[in-house]
């Protein structure tokens, strides 16, 4: 019979237990696939920039394609102040990219699908972005919160309304990228389950299902990573060109 | 009623949300449609807002689908 379809999602540990003050630090399925992702885009962004040809060879043509990718979208949407910005962003897209991606390929484990990662990158981007505001501006930051040409008796709550609105960011933030690599997972361990217990005769029909989700997940996969990178963008340029 | 019906139903009428999502998806991307037919040479500029409006629209009714799993498996 088909398996639980949460079962996925479970960190264990793997090796030893290491116990830091009381905190547990033992490497998990969900730490190795960080490293995973995090060596596999260094040994892409490696390979890629080893030979600096003029006439690119193919890694060397999809390294410079991610580069110009994220660059166009930093200065399309945040500007040429948010230039210093691109090496934090590209980390970024690329981390939440290869995450998202190697959670794609079968018996691994999807690190992105965990709310606690997500959440911890997200309300890190809410405090980097807070702090270089008030950096910038000074307590002319807090004009954020004020927009102008709203009529005097509506500001105290158009006010209360932007605070409660930059702060729930980490959490939209954060929420759709779990949301939307866990339910994308569960819904293809279902249709999976599907294939099993309807067996060699009404087993086809799921399966054929199965093809088309993967096709949408991976689809979901980039587009989740590009949301996310592209909103820190947003956000880094409310914080940079203040225009209220 | 017991609390396992009850959640049960619970979880199901949040899940509703996604109804929402679907309206939402379909309708960005036959607005997209439409205005790419009535001027094909602007369309490409506006794709990464349909893939931005996209994600949004989808990521809202996740919101909902998030509260039935905590439902379901958190209480």
């Amino acid at each position: 019979m088909a398996s639980n379809p949460m079962q996925q999602f479970s960190v264990h540990k793997i090796g030893p237990e290491i116990k830091v003050a009381g905190i547990d630090l033992s490497f998990t399925n969900a730490s190795l696939f960080m490293v995973i992702s995090a060596s596999a885009i260094l040994l892409f962004l490696f390979l890629g920039t080893k030979e600096k040809k003029i006439i690119p060879d193919k890694i060397q043509l999809i390294a410079e394609m991610f580069y110009s990718f994220v660059a166009k979208m930093i200065s399309d949407t945040a500007g040429s102040k948010a230039k210093p910005y691109f090496p934090f962003i590209f980390s970024l897209f690329m981390f939440v990219l290869f995450c998202n991606m190697f959670g794609m390929l079968p018996y691994s484990f999807t690190v992105t699908s965990h709310i606690i990662v997500t959440m911890l990158m997200a309300v890190f981007i809410l405090i980097a972005v807070t702090i270089i505001g008030f950096l910038k501006h000074g307590f002319g930051y807090l004009k954020l919160f004020v927009p102008s040409g709203v009529p005097v008796i509506l500001l105290p709550l158009i006010t209360v309304i932007e605070v409660i609105s930059y702060l729930s960011r980490p959490l939209s933030l954060s929420v759709r990228l779990f949301a939307n690599m866990m339910a994308g997972h569960t819904m293809l361990k279902v249709f999976g389950g599907f294939v099993v217990s309807l067996g060699i005769l009404g087993g086809w029909l799921p399966l054929g299902f199965s093809v088309a989700l993967t096709g949408l997940e991976v689809l979901v996969a980039f587009l989740q990573a590009y949301v996310f990178a592209i909103l820190t963008c947003i956000y880094l340029n409310d914080a940079l060109n203040l225009h209220h | 009623m017991e609390l396992e019906a009850a959640k049960m139903i619970g979880a199901g009428i949040a899940a509703l949300s996604l109804a929402g999502a679907g309206i939402a998806i379909g309708n960005i991307f036959s607005s997209y449609l439409s205005a790419a037919m009535r001027n094909p040479s602007a369309a490409q500029k506006q794709f990464p807002n349909l893939l931005l409006g996209f994600a949004l629209a989808e990521a809202t009714g996740l919101f909902g689908l998030v509260i039935a799993l905590i439902i379901l498996f958190a209480f």
